[in-house]
């Protein structure tokens, strides 16, 4: 077996797993095995699962810890939510009802100016890419050329999510306050309530997914993304080879940004409501859970992390509510103490195993395996 | 005996007094220190090295030998003086931009990626690949790899072209970053202890590869193992509680009195 058949060999894997989620489950669906609460509930974990494959490029491949992807994916999510927004009720002189309801102005209350570009579908989308991407470069630019690194890092991402998480709290910023963004009523003129709008917003966030995967493999596999290992590894000697480190932090940060822009666009329509709470500590931690689980430096296992979390997360908390943070805590601390490498690495472990038992010989060729 | 006639020489020499310095050399400190929490780790008054010539550097543990290599390649900023390097001086340019002007370096604890291959050490250190986009979008073209190839041959690495560097033994991780540093091919090579960790035969042949390297670079050679040092048969710098002590060839040297009682006696 060489490398390039082993590469076949995920490559099959991964089509499959994906046609699965494109056509398998809608036709669950169709079939009646399974409800559209089912499939809306999937979307919106495969939504996650997006912002974890962009975690996993710059946490699991470049060793940057990031604990502000929360806050590019609630960018996303207010971009899609302002332009949802302006096409639900609209109160007083035309605002729209979620702003109406936190004014403290009774009248004379006119649409904030950042409030207008929303209203247009395509302008609406290209913010929710370009507002994540705008703001990591800023935090990229500053954080990377000064050197912060690792822990200083993570809390630097995180002290920059909590202050957008207390700014979009408050009623006087016109973001609708901790109310959220609410009232979702059709999106591109078609009614959210509808169970083919759900299936077509699950089919496009599984086509999103494959998007975001295959953008991220494309980079760890081009000569960029051993220098995206080498940051890992040692960003010291990197500059010695006459690299500046600090343009290639910089670049997966506003890929991973960007990405996690896109899962909040997915997300906001399929959840019908989109509030400050993705901006606290809490789901900046959730999303590198969801990568350690799955498996860092993997990509896949990011996506299966995110999923595999969500839906045990889904299952507890419908039969033991009480019981879901001790699972989610067991998981978490099993995970880094007794598997590193998480659920693909324990994959790994067991196909090498049955592998070994199958032909010893395949493995030795593997460690002989030419450069092509 | 203290001075040698070269240490004069670079008084006259000295970028300050002579236009002219650049002909003569292609590195040149003037006047540094390094001082670190009070401690002065190197002092030293003017030291040049000449076109294409292997220099070495020896002395007692602490003398300042890396911490000359790091203010020469930029890690450390000296606290006062200037470093001149090929016409223009260096003293405030970043560590990359040190490394695009050709000066490259071997650290002493061998460093290089673990994650990475063998292979992938390498093609990583080919000059001119550094930028950004075209890492995105390009593919190093063939005639490099045979070059890649040719050195890894060379040092006895072609086997181990696959494996993960955290798994070669300690003298193959000196081997890949020597090698790394043959193929990025730097105008001027500083070489913290290339002999640690190696065998016997594998030190001349570290010997044999850097005196090949000095028909087109000039290099600093950085070493305790005085077998070694004989081999390389260059002009030999001693430093010594960070100031230059003495200098000559190494059978001067050994003659030198001061020299045997800080370094050689011991
Ligand atoms: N960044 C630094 N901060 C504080 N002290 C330093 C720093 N770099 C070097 N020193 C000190 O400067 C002195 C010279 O160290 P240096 O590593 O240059 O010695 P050396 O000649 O390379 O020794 P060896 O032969 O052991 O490698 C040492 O006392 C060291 O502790
Ligand atoms: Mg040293």
């Amino acid at each position: 077996m060489t490398k390039s058949t082993q590469n076949l060999r995920t490559g099959i894997a991964g089509i499959s797993v994906f046609l699965i989620g494109l056509i398998g489950i809608p036709v669950l669906y169709f079939v009646g095995i399974i409800p559209i609460e089912t499939v809306n509930m999937l979307g919106r974990y495969m939504a996650f699962a997006i912002v974890a494959v962009g975690l996993d490029l710059l946490w699991g491949y470049t060793g940057i810890l990031s604990l502000c992807q929360a806050f590019f994916f609630a960018l996303g999510g207010y971009a899609m939510g302002m332009y949802l927004v302006h096409h639900g009720p609209l109160d007083g002189d035309g605002i729209p009802r979620a702003l109406y309801v936190v004014s403290s102005e009774v009248t004379g209350l006119t649409l904030p100016w950042f409030w207008k570009p929303f209203k247009y579908f395509p302008i609406a989308f290209l913010l929710g890419l370009a507002l994540p991407g705008i703001v990591a470069l800023l935090i990229g630019y500053f954080g990377f050329i000064s050197r912060v690194r690792g822990v200083y890092f993570a809390i630097l991402t995180q002290a920059i999510t909590v202050a957008a998480w207390l700014i979009f709290c408050l009623n006087n910023m016109k973001l609708c306050g901790t109310n959220g963004l609410t009232n979702f009523v059709t999106i591109a003129g078609f009614e959210l309530t509808h169970p083919n709008v759900k299936l077509g917003l699950y089919v496009s966030t599984v086509l999103s997914l494959g998007f975001a995967y295959i953008i991220c493999r494309y980079v760890a596999n081009s000569r960029l993304g051993r220098i995206l290992i080498a940051i890992r590894d040692n960003e010291n000697q990197l500059r010695f080879l006459g690299y500046k480190p600090h343009l290639f932090k910089m670049f997966v940060f506003v890929v991973a940004a960007m990405i996690g822009g896109l899962g909040g666009m997915l997300y906001a329509p399929q959840m019908g409501i989109f509030t400050p709470e993705y901006m606290t500590a809490k789901w900046s931690i959730l999303m590198v859970i969801w990568v350690a689980v799955g498996g860092r430096g993997t990509l896949s296992g990011a996506v299966l992390g995110a999923l595999v979390v969500n839906l045990s997360y889904n299952f507890i908390t419908s039969k033991a509510p009480d019981y879901w943070l001790f699972v989610q805590g067991t998981l978490f601390i099993g995970v880094v103490l007794l598997f590193p490498d998480g659920l693909m690495g324990i994959w790994k472990r067991l196909a090498m195993r049955i592998g070994n038992r199958l032909s010893t010989r395949e493995q030795v060729e593997i460690s002989n395996v030419d450069v092509a | 005996m203290k001075h040698t006639q070269r240490i004069e020489d670079y008084k006259n020499d000295s970028p300050k007094f002579s236009r002219l310095w650049s002909e003569r050399y292609l590195l040149f400190l003037e006047e540094i220190t390094a001082v670190f929490d009070g401690f002065k780790a190197l002092d030293i008054e003017a030291l040049g090295i000449e076109h294409n010539e292997l220099r070495v550097i020896i002395g007692p543990n602490g003398a300042g030998k890396t911490t000359l290599c790091d203010v020469v390649s930029g890690k450390t900023r000296p606290t006062t003086g200037s470093v001149y390097f090929d016409d223009a001086e260096i003293t405030h340019e970043s560590e990359t931009e040190i490394v695009l002007l050709g000066i490259g370096r071997k650290f002493q604890t061998p460093t290089v990626f673990d994650s990475l291959t063998t292979y992938e050490n390498m093609e990583l250190a080919l000059p001119g690949h550094q930028k950004l986009w075209p890492n995105l979008f390009g593919r190093a073209p063939a005639v490099e790899r045979d070059r890649i190839l040719e050195i890894l041959e060379r040092v006895g690495l072609a086997e181990e072209l696959n494996r993960e560097a955290k798994y070669l033994s300690h003298g193959q991780r000196q081997w890949l970053a020597i090698s790394v540093l043959i193929l990025s091919n730097p105008k001027l090579l500083l070489v913290d202890e290339p002999a640690a960790g190696l065998t016997d035969a594998e030190t001349a042949l570290t010997a044999e590869l850097l005196l090949e390297l000095k028909t087109d670079h000039t290099l600093i050679v950085i070493e305790h193992d005085m077998d070694f040092v004989r081999r390389l048969d260059s002009f030999v710098t001693v430093l010594n509680e960070g100031q230059v002590m003495a200098e000559g060839t190494l059978s001067k040297l050994q003659e030198n009195e001061e020299v045997i009682e800080a370094y050689l006696g011991r």
